[in-house]
């Protein structure tokens, strides 16, 4: 069977590639592209460690089809820092230690990302239920939730 | 407030301890730089995937690989044949013990498959999509055996025999027909007969758990290159690269010079990451075809054939005058060992009435082999399943004689001086100061809801020392490498920068920690048993103060004085007084730029067996609310404190204590896993296998008591397993006091809770 | 090297006509949250995967004369995010918005949920309560289905060889309704359903006027339990009509024991779910907010 060739764009680059009918985005990203930001806890959707968004919407990579990607806009982990400068979820979320090993951070930091921009004054009940698909092992999510809160604080205060 | 410390010993007391700078991998870790396992590949690599037996018991009469060797694009096939068999030798794995002769055989099944999942043959193929083709190709002839899951049915006579050659060691008179009980052990403390005599009030109750797994992120992945003279290169995701490189030296009948492990950023272990599974078998592979061979595991192969940690079953008794002081207590506890010997029922037993100063004590202990995959440690391995039991029966023995509980526990509470039953006597510990700071806390002194419970529950771990070496290096400006030899799993590259930055008087950004692969740095034992901040730390704190010594000797050159009569301070070294000369202090910098004309390089360097590691306790409190109707459990309010030394990086402390918490709060409610008659595990991923996700949790309060271990230079005790112990015992009875109904039976889950809430109902109606 | 070919379709005819060409290998990619898992685990090994998220038609709503017609494919996350759709049948709506994470949310789609046949799935029971029609695009033209009728066991759809699902339509409401969908699951998200209970009621005067009641994970499908929407119909949802509609709905299980529930157990929360469930369809009639389980 002949190889789909598919062209996108991956953070806001226009990037080109070829893939097999039933490879997944996430293996796209990870084995044909190098970015291997996004991971793979269990490549059933229930982890959220391969979270990128697709046109915007937050989505698990390894339930995407690649070929789906075709003309579509996504966004990795790769594409979150501007420049040397991180966002500053990236930054509180050093800043705070809501990590620990670190596997489930990019995940995380893509559906927090995706979270502030649809809601930017979300309640801790909120954060948790958009965050639950997130799995997190090491942190007990305490740490995680509060450094979204006081992101979502800090934006609001610099957005007036 | 939600975090609290209790530092009398430390406040002001040093300059970089105690504070929270950024971690120095944190920018690699929210980028997506950092490359874990999975994240590794070489040119030209090999797929290798694993083929594991569909039966839980078999006898393996034959494996037919040529139909798969056939296939296009498969380059070599493995099985037993192609390893060593092992002597019947036990090597230490963090807090666990092997066996090589077992290891040999888990993994890579050689007589018999002994549970689903068990590796009975491997490829390496050039694709992903080769591989799985050739695993369908290979033909096993199985005949299949009776099997047997459950620890109490694997004991009984006529049950199927895992392995022939096993008889109990330990058991009295001596075993002489094989058996599935691997072990006896006995921990005897005064007459606890005599003890219960005396008792006014004995409470006794039975309780079970089932096997858990770590619930790492981060599947096992592996990386291995061999090459044509033997040379072996490996890049792992584990919790001890040494470990690899020693176990698989010996499966492979080679050097450990040979072998050259290089630790990935390691996406979570808890302990499930301290053996071999994948590695041994990229080696093999890439030996047959050299090429490099990467090999990962799916989630469900994660699930089926690594870990978990046991289940078991505990007896306890408790007998306690009427005033609570407790007079005698009685711990029997049979522990899954999964397919081989060696479960945690060790320290299950040892750390069963640690907590408490009780005369007479009697603990036994049964390893069980039964048709699970073999156990691996788990945080604190063995203690939450005997504290389950004994901190119910504490809180049931509290409502009996109707005692608050924390002043039941302070009553009983070790403190140093009191010898545990296993034969060690405490030094300085922290169990009264902790259970004080939960007495004390806002949390436990709020009134509890209307409808709601609140539980409380205590635990101990041990913490271990061990082998650990570490190198410090000054760059030519004046700022420092600290090399050692752990993974960090949780922040420890912090930990071990914040200490050297202290000891050496700079900044904590002048200090970069590097993790080492097995040739760049000595041995150092896992990453595991609370054991990095505390041992390797030790070393890092060595090393650097060999370097410091190293300075000095070369201001002295410089000052042309005795190396004596200087003195290190504030990263800075100066005269020791005005006799020895009036001198400029020389800085790090300083120093540095001058190396050259006094002697060279400027290094330092430890290598120490670790001992003194400060034993931890941990008090739980939590409040949760009970749904009549379903048995669904709300935790509303957590908190846990802990005796922890002295924090070094307080934010990682905590989350220690918040994600070991948690986790024990899955443990209680949720998690388990399931086998079907077959003996096929019916849960194998996320989905069914529930760990808590974050809606299902409030904040997790913190109490850091800073009881400083004596034997650390800075005073540091592990912190990261005592988190784990508590949590069950505590949801556990915040559930008997919302409901009135004690709970003996783990998980704590919908369907079992409420089955148990209607079969009180006539009771509990009675009762108001 | 795959077997599998993939095809994005721009009509429904043209989805149709791939559909048919496959003949009977061919499986239908909407948001692909079960069909990916099921490649992966080999549980589903198609020939020709059609993507029909190219199909205007499929992946809108549009509301005409007061009733919704939903584009199969069209992603849970933007159901919830139509407010007239909400405001109108907000137990569909939070029965669709409970199928998995926020990621999956993204992707799946009520059409999928309803095609991958699970008696567990959240959608269906919303539906049922509903009065749901499944509009069916084949060889042989349009058909509509009731969407109770649609499964026929687990895994199992009344589709026949080339045909899909192009939407689900929801009838008008009368004055005074509303519905609600309520789950057991274990944890508070990323679970299975122990038990799902849809409930649509219209209410004249505090008193029931019409009631349909759908159940989910208690059976082979999603079940329309009648005997305790009659139980509803007529009274003012006091204690008694509400025990016998539950009663009904522990009657009507047929569950089996598994590794997520007990029969005994997924019996009795049949009941207690109903209870639930209209008392929130109530409350939502009277103008009394309720958000639904997930806040966001």
């Amino acid at each position: 069977m002949a190889k789909i060739h598919v062209n996108t764009t991956i953070n806001g680059a226009p990037t080109e590639f070829l893939c097999d009918a039933n490879q997944t985005l996430l293996d796209v990203l990870r084995d044909n592209l190098g970015l291997t930001g996004s991971k793979e806890g269990c490549g059933s959707g229930d982890c959220g460690a391969c979270s990128v968004t697709v046109n915007g919407r937050l989505v698990c990579s390894c339930l995407v089809l690649a070929p789906e990607a075709q003309g579509m806009k996504i966004e990795t982990i790769e594409g979150m820092a501007q420049g040397d400068k991180l966002h500053p979820l990236q930054k509180k979320f050093v800043e705070m230690a809501a990590l620990q090993c670190g596997i489930c951070t990019p995940g995380f930091l893509i559906a927090s990302k995706a979270l502030l921009e649809k809601y930017p004054n979300p309640t801790e009940d909120e954060v948790r239920y958009w965050l639950a698909g997130n799995l997190c092992r090491c942190t007990g999510y305490d740490k995680i939730v509060t450094a979204v809160l006081d992101v979502a604080a800090d934006m609001r205060g610099s957005a007036r | 407030m939600s975090h609290q410390e209790h530092r009398p010993n430390t406040e002001g007391k040093y300059k970089w301890i105690g504070t929270r700078p950024d971690r120095p991998d944190g920018a690699d870790k929210v980028t997506g730089r950092a490359r874990f396992g999975a994240d590794f590949n070489l040119p030209g690599q090999l797929i290798g995937k694993v083929l594991r037996s569909p039966h839980a018991h078999a006898v393996i009469k034959s494996i037919d690989t040529s139909k798969a060797l056939a296939l296009s694009g498969v380059k070599a096939v493995i099985t037993a044949k192609d390893f060593p068999d092992q002597p019947n030798l036990i090597v230490p794995t963090g807090e666990m013990q092997v066996n090589m002769r077992d290891i040999t055989r888990n993994i890579m099944a050689r007589e018999k498959a002994l549970y689903e999942g068990h590796p009975v043959a491997a490829v390496a193929a050039v694709s992903e999509a080769v591989a799985k083709q050739a695993l369908a190709l290979i033909k096993v002839d199985y005949k299949v055996l009776p099997h047997v899951i459950d620890v109490a049915e694997a004991m009984k006579p006529g049950a199927p025999i895992l392995h022939d050659h096993l008889l109990t060691e330990g058991a009295s008179p001596p075993a002489t027909k094989p058996s599935n009980i691997a072990k006896r052990i006995e921990f005897k403390k005064g007459d606890a007969k005599a003890g219960f005599a005396q008792a006014e009030v004995v409470i006794e109750k039975d309780y079970t758990t089932q096997a858990v797994h770590q619930g790492y992120i981060e599947p096992h992945a592996t990386l291995a290159s061999a090459a044509e003279d033997g040379q072996i290169q490996v890049w792992s995701t584990t919790q001890g690269h040494f470990q690899v490189r020693g176990f698989c030296a010996r499966l492979l009948g080679v050097d450990t010079s040979q072998i050259r492990v290089t630790p990935t950023e390691i996406g979570g272990g808890f302990g499930g990451k301290t053996v071999v599974y994948l590695e041994p078998l990229a080696m093999r592979l890439s030996q047959k075809t050299g090429k490099p061979v990467k090999m990962t595991m799916a989630r469900e192969d994660v699930f089926r054939a690594s870990g978990p940690a046991p289940g078991g079953n505990v007896k306890v008794k408790i007998g306690a005058m009427k005033d609570g002081r407790i007079v005698a207590a009685e711990c029997i506890v049979e522990m899954q060992a999964g397919a081989f010997p060696g479960s945690p029922v060790g320290p299950a037993c040892m750390c069963s009435f640690a907590c408490y100063d009780i005369e007479n004590v009697y603990i036994e202990g049964f390893d069980v082999v039964s048709n699970r995959p073999k156990v691996a440690a788990y945080r604190a391995p063995g203690a939450p399943i005997s504290a389950w039991a004994v901190e119910s029966t504490m809180d049931i023995l509290a409502q009996r004689l109707d005692m608050d509980p924390i002043d039941l526990r302070l009553k009983n509470a070790a403190k140093a001086g009191t010898k545990t039953a296993y034969g060690v006597t405490f030094n300085t510990i922290g169990m009264v100061e902790t259970l004080q700071a939960v007495k004390d806390s806002e949390h436990y002194k709020s009134p509890v809801k209307p409808g709601w419970g609140r539980g409380v529950a205590a635990g101990f771990w041990f913490n271990i020392g061990a082998d650990s070496s570490a190198a410090s290096h000054v760059g030519e400006d004046g700022s420092v490498t600290v090399i050692s030899g752990n993974p960090d799993i949780g922040g420890s590259r912090a930990s071990l920068a914040l200490m050297a930055a202290e000891e050496l008087g700079v900044d904590y950004n002048k200090v970069r920690p590097i993790i080492a692969d097995t040739a760049s740095i000595g041995f150092n034992f896992v990453t595991g048993g609370s054991r990095v901040t505390f041992a390797t730390g030790l070393a890092v704190v060595n090393s650097v103060r060999d370097m410091i010594r190293e300075l000095k000797v070369r201001a002295a050159k410089i000052w042309k004085i005795d190396p004596e009569a200087v003195i290190w301070e504030n990263g800075m070294a100066k005269p020791a007084g005005n006799q020895v000369g009036t001198f400029e202090p020389l800085s790090l910098a300083d120093l540095a730029a001058q190396a050259g004309r006094t002697g060279g390089p400027i290094n330092g360097h430890a290598q120490l067996n670790v001992t003194g590691a400060g034993p931890g306790f941990g008090v739980h409190c939590v409040d949760l609310k009970v749904d009549d109707d379903t048995g669904c459990v709300t935790v509303g309010r957590y908190t846990a404190a802990q005796d922890v030394g002295t924090a070094i990086h307080p934010s990682y402390v905590e989350g220690q204590l918040q994600g070991g918490a948690v986790q024990g709060v899955g443990w209680a409610l949720n998690e388990e896993y399931i086998y079907n008659a077959q003996g096929k595990l019916e849960n194998p991923g996320f989905l069914d296998y529930r760990m808590p996700v974050a809606s299902d949790l409030p904040k997790i309060e913190t109490i850091l008591v800073e009881v400083p271990n004596p034997q650390h230079p800075y005073g540091v005790r592990g912190v990261g397993e005592v988190p784990i112990v508590p949590p069950i015992a505590a949801v556990g009875n915040a559930i008997a006091r919302a409901t009135g109904v004690r709970m003996v039976d783990l998980p704590m889950s919908p369907p079992r809770l409420s089955a148990a809430l209607d079969a009180a109902r006539p009771r509990r109606m009675a009762a108001e | 090297m795959s077997e599998v070919q993939y095809q994005s379709a721009k009509t429904v005819k043209e989805a149709v006509k791939m559909m048919q060409a496959a003949k009977g290998k061919g499986y239908i990619l909407a948001g692909g949250t079960d069909l990916l898992v099921q490649m992966k685990s080999g549980a589903r090994t198609p020939g020709v995967i059609v993507d029909v998220k190219k199909i205007p038609e499929m992946v809108t709503v549009t509301e005409k004369n007061g009733a919704f017609t939903i584009g199969a494919a069209t992603p849970a996350a933007v159901l919830g995010e139509n407010k007239k759709l909400r405001k109108a049948w907000p137990g569909v709506i939070e029965a669709c918005n409970l199928i998995g994470s926020t990621q999956v949310q993204g992707r799946a789609s009520a059409g999928g949920n309803l095609c991958n046949a699970s008696p567990a799935a959240d959608s269906v029971p919303a539906l049922v309560a509903a009065g749901c029609i499944v509009n069916v695009a084949g060889p042989n033209g349009k058909r509509a289905v009731p969407v109770e009728k649609f499964c026929i066991g687990p895994g199992k759809t009344s589709l026949k060889t080339g045909e899909i699902v192009v939407s689900l339509t929801l009838p008008k409401r009368p004055k005074g309704s509303s519905d609600a969908y309520l789950r057991l699951i274990p944890r508070t998200e990323m679970d299975i359903a122990v038990v799902g209970v849809g409930v649509s009621l219209t209410m004249k005067g505090g008193t029931v006027t019409d009631a349909r009641v759908g159940l989910g994970a208690v059976a082979p499908t999603v079940l329309l339990v009648e005997n305790a929407a009659k139980a509803l119909i007529g009274s003012k949802l006091d204690d008694a009509a509400l025990d016998a509609a539950a009663d009904a709905c522990s009657a009507a299980c047929r569950p089996i024991d598994d590794k997520r529930g007990t029969i005994k157990y997924r019996t009795k929360i049949a009941g207690v779910l109903l209870k639930r469930s209209a008392l929130i369809a109530r409350d939502r009639i009277n103008g009394v907010e309720h958000r639904g389980h997930r806040p966001v």
